[in-house]
């Protein structure tokens, strides 16, 4: 099993005092699956997949990705874990203004150590960004920059992609076109997908879906 | 992993160009004013050590004459021959330059830069016309004399064998002191059976003129850190900036995979390789200051001090090396606020407006603290500091708690203009000049500081000039001076002067000790010139009278402050006491002076005899007298001097002191024009959400530009009046606190409001210069740039 979560739990502290906004939650993935995780906001989506991620730190349970219980990293094994075996996609896009679109999407397989230019080509050509690799990300729309931030994370051919509302920021159209590339490299490689949406259209595209309703898996 | 952060962090720099120049400037300006300073401290420095080292000054005990007169050579001869192990030293000036003879024969080892050795050619040393040691800056002033180039040698100083030099110097026969060598033999005779008109002088364990120049020094290395505050409040707030600008990169960065500890480390590493760029082109810099102010340096220390300071400028590796240390150091000071903050973000904080407001709201808390505490602080240090490190720490919190607390009152300003503000482009025009107080407080407090300084050293020194004026006008008050070579010489002259003029008035002293301080007692004749002319701090009634009498004493303020001495206490000289009468100012005099009735001081003295006088006559007729003299007596006019000649030089040695002060000044203020500058620069581009809504309902781009350049004058019209008093305070904690412990008197406070309002307009001038770039670039924002602000793709 490439991915293993069991008896969830995260509390944080507000205002108005504790809130938990996971309260044991389990699910599971395997390596070539996709698994669409909805619920509405607050829900707690993008707080698991955080903890998953190893941004975040659980209060309870367990989370172990291909074997490794990441309860037992510290702060550098998982920035490590973070590196190579996971990669995550965000809302927000996340690209490194200073830097062009080629070095963007080497980046990360750059600091994993891992960077293959033929395949960081196959993937600029894919994502239809060879003739922006010369610009910066300011210069780009926002489904170009989302596409960018898609290449970057599959750069260093991660096992399990992380995603949270990744086409959150883009038009239908382009939301689609971007989540065909992203299901379609995904496929390549074999890794594991797990993604946040609010979308239903995009959740259906995926091979299994799971709720979440005030933490817990509906 | 190293290789592709660093890329990503340096982009950084290179898409941020303006950022880049802020901080690189910022650290380059702040090292090269310290640097430059330190440079022209080090140079001081380094000439006083050669001139000890070439007189053996601070190593070994002297003998000379009682009087200060030379000595026969006979007396040196008999010292000899009676086991005494001495060795000959001639002085004196030639061309202005410090001609010093030495018997290298019997000289001690390590006196002067030249060793005798093999490749010395002894015979032209001994004989001949002579041979003479100088670096090449004074051999320029020998120019028809056979002169070696040795640069290790003092400054202003040649070096000969003795015999050379008393022919030089027209001194055959007559030798000016004697170096007692450290191992003397068992059974020679004591110095009273040989030689009793001469004293053992103990050597003083270093350079007199060093300790003399401590505080000119140290000023100047004040007013060096000052520049480098000011300096390093632009660095930090560039480095300030580009961290929060970074903070989303930062985050992806981790969020990516890259440890904490590589990029705090690589962050930091960054940062040092800015400071080195930065710290070499601010060496760079200091030098060219340093070597426009050496020469003003020089002249003002030779002027005050009789110190010998070369005017040429040598690159030393401790003065470098110590730049770009403190260029590091000073980088590590402004970046560990925000590396420690890089080290405690979390890495899922996203915008959090609320939690940084609270932030904000604590930090300002945290400063009114510090400010509150610092400013009591120098209150209580007005009243009881005493001693240098007092002074400094009165200066240090004084300027450090005002210039915390200047953002403070400047929110409490605009917070009472904004409530009583009627328009609604007024309204929002000082709610958001409060806004972006925030951003422009560091440029702002660095404004303040400068405005202070400036206030405050000019003030000082303008009070000095002016009381210095004053002083010589008192103390200067014969119409000329005369200095005669031998008693011989003293009697045909005043034979000659007696009929003529008005006054002849003996200036005789001798070296002594007043209650262990160095001390020269003067004996004065009973005169309408003192009574006159002389102004006391403190004294008794009729002062001039008893002393004149012979009954009392009047010492100068150095001596009443350093020995705790006041009207009514008594001083011993020989086997006569004396009452404390007067207390009078001496401005510039480094040690204790005390004046008896010439009568007494005869008495006291005998051996000495007054080789200078000043003449009371009528200033008219002064040329026609030293023409007169020099053909009835053969008295040159060389050896006189007019009354308005000494007074015209005193006051050229003050503006060459003022003319340092004053590019200092310039140069502290240019510095924090530039910050404004820059502030305003790097703010610019994160003002545009802010101005984007104000456009859109009506205003327009030109009048955004016009109400961003008021802003910047109208920023610094208050802090310029609030560094008024600051200055005020700082001039007070200078002449009354620092002056006292450094020089030991203290000066009279002026005030000089025309200065003042002259330097308010220079700094609202640098001000809107400062404000001019970023307003036309604002008042051309695009309107495309103004749209993005409401698209979501911005």
């Amino acid at each position: 099993m490439l991915l293993t979560v069991q008896d969830i739990h995260k509390t944080y502290t507000t205002a108005d005092g504790p809130f938990e906004v996971l309260r044991g939650i389990d699910l599971s993935l395997d390596a070539g699956e996709t698994l669409a995780l909805t619920g509405e906001s607050g829900s707690g989506k993008s707080t698991l997949l955080h903890l998953i991620g190893g941004l975040d730190t659980a209060d309870q349970g367990q989370i172990i990705i291909s074997g490794t219980d990441i309860a037992t990293l510290d702060d550098n094994g998982r920035a490590a874990l973070r590196r190579g075996t996971v990669g995550v996609v965000f809302q927000q896009f996340n690209l490194i203004p200073s830097l062009k679109v080629a070095d963007n999407i080497a980046f990360q397989a750059r600091l994993a150590g891992q960077h293959d230019p033929a395949w960081a080509a196959t993937l600029a050509d894919r994502m239809g960004l060879t003739p922006q690799l010369g610009k910066y990300p300011e210069q780009l729309s926002g489904g170009q920059q989302q596409r960018v931030a898609i290449a970057r994370t599959l750069a260093p051919k991660p096992r399990l992609v992380l995603a949270d509302e990744p086409t959150g920021n883009l038009d239908e159209a382009t939301a689609s076109i971007v989540l065909d590339l992203m299901l379609e490299l995904v496929s390549e490689t074999g890794a594991g997908l797990l993604m946040v949406t609010h979308s239903e259209a995009l959740a259906g595209r995926m091979s299994r879906r799971l709720h979440l309703r005030a933490g817990q898996v509906a | 992993m190293t290789a592709a952060t660093l890329q990503a962090l340096l982009s950084h720099w290179w898409r941020n160009p303006l950022q880049l120049f802020t901080l690189l400037a910022g650290l380059a300006l702040a090292t090269a004013l310290w640097s430059g300073v330190q440079a022209v401290n080090a140079e001081a420095r380094a000439s006083y050590d050669a001139a000890a080292a070439t007189l053996g000054e601070g190593q070994y005990d002297r003998l000379a004459r009682r009087d200060g007169q030379p000595m026969d050579q006979s007396t040196y001869i008999t010292l000899r021959r009676a086991g005494w192990l001495v060795s000959p030293v001639v002085q004196g000036r030639l061309n202005g330059v410090r001609i010093i003879g030495v018997d290298p024969l019997t000289a001690p080892g390590g006196i002067g830069p030249v060793n005798i050795n093999e490749d010395t050619d002894i015979g032209g040393f001994f004989t001949g016309p002579g041979q003479l040691f100088a670096n090449a800056e004074t051999a320029g002033q020998l120019p028809d004399l056979n002169v070696q180039i040795t640069p290790e040698t003092a400054p202003g100083t040649a070096l000969t064998d003795i015999g050379v030099a008393q022919r030089l110097l027209g001194k055959d026969g007559q030798i000016d002191s004697l170096i007692i060598l450290p191992r003397q033999p068992l059974n020679r005779p004591d110095l009273v059976e040989i030689a009793p008109q001469l004293i053992r002088q103990q050597a003083q364990g270093g350079s007199d003129i060093g300790r003399l120049t401590d505080s000119f020094h140290l000023n100047l290395t004040a007013f060096g850190l000052l520049s480098f505050a000011v300096g390093i409040f632009i660095v930090h707030g560039a480095i300030g900036l580009a961290f929060e600008q970074r903070r989303p990169v930062v985050r992806t960065l981790r969020a990516l995979g890259l440890p904490l500890r590589r990029l705090i480390l690589l962050m930091g590493a960054e940062l040092m390789l800015f400071a080195l760029i930065a710290g070499a082109i601010g060496v760079a810099l200091g030098y060219v200051i340093a070597a426009l102010l050496l020469p003003d340096v020089a002249a003002t220390l030779r002027g005050l001090y009789g110190a010998d300071v070369s005017g040429t400028l040598q690159l030393r590796p401790v003065w470098w090396l110590s730049g770009l240390a403190i260029a590091l150091g000073g980088t590590a000071l402004a970046a560990s606020g925000a590396l420690y903050k890089l080290s405690r973000m979390p890495l899922l904080a996203a915008a959090q407006p609320r939690a940084l407001a609270m932030a904000a709201g604590r930090r300002a808390k945290l400063q009114g603290i510090a400010a509150a505490f610092l400013l009591s602080l120098s209150a209580i240090l007005m009243f009881t500091a005493n001693g240098l490190i007092g002074g400094f720490s009165l200066l240090g919190s004084l300027l450090i708690g005002a210039a915390l607390a200047l953002p403070l009152i400047l929110d409490r300003i605009l917070a009472g203009t904004s409530a009583v503000a009627k328009s609604v482009t007024a309204q929002w025009f000082w709610a958001d000049t409060r806004q972006q107080l925030p951003g422009l407080s560091l440029a702002l407090m660095a404004l303040l500081l400068a405005m202070a300084a400036n206030v405050g050293v000019s003030t000082m020194v303008s009070s000095f000039r002016l009381t210095f004026t004053d002083f010589l006008d008192q103390r200067l008050a014969s119409e000329l001076y005369i200095s005669t070579e031998d008693d011989a010489q003293t009697a045909t002259f005043l034979a000659y002067a007696a009929p003529i003029v008005e006054a002849i008035l003996p200036i005789q002293s001798v070296d002594t000790d007043i209650a262990g301080q160095p001390t020269q007692v003067f004996g004065a004749r009973d005169n309408r010139t003192y009574r006159e002319n002389w102004t006391f701090l403190q004294s008794s009634d009729n002062p001039w009278d008893t002393t004149f009498a012979g009954d009392t004493i009047l010492i100068n303020e150095q001596l009443s402050r350093r020995a705790d001495l006041t009207i009514g206490d008594t001083i011993q000289l020989q086997d006569q006491s004396f009452t404390v009468a007067g207390v009078y100012g001496d401005y510039g005099n480094p040690i204790g002076q005390a004046l008896i009735n010439e009568d007494q001081f005869e008495r006291l003295y005998p051996d000495i005899t007054p080789t200078r006088f000043g003449l009371r006559m009528d200033p008219a007729t002064v040329p026609e007298f030293v023409a007169s003299l020099e053909a009835d007596t053969g008295i040159p006019a060389s050896q006189t001097i007019n009354q308005a000649g000494i007074k015209a030089l005193s006051l050229q040695i003050f503006e060459r002191t003022f003319t340092v002060t004053t590019a200092l000044n310039i140069l502290t203020l240019a510095v924090a024009g530039f910050a404004i500058l820059m502030s305003l620069l790097t703010l610019a581009t994160m003002r545009v959400p802010q101005l984007a809504p104000a456009w859109a309902m009506g205003m327009t781009r030109a009048q955004l530009g016009k109400l961003e350049l008021l802003r910047a004058v109208l920023l610094a019209v208050l802090t310029a009046v609030i560094a008024l008093p600051l200055g005020l305070a700082l001039a007070w904690a200078l002449l009354a606190v620092v002056n006292v412990a450094a020089f030991g008197w203290e000066l009279p406070m002026y005030l000089f409001p025309y200065d003042y309002a002259r330097l308010g307009l220079f700094a609202l001038l640098a001000a809107a210069l400062a404000a001019l770039w970023p307003a036309r670039r604002l008042a051309r924002t695009p309107p495309a740039d103004l749209l993005k602000v409401f698209s979501n793709e911005r």
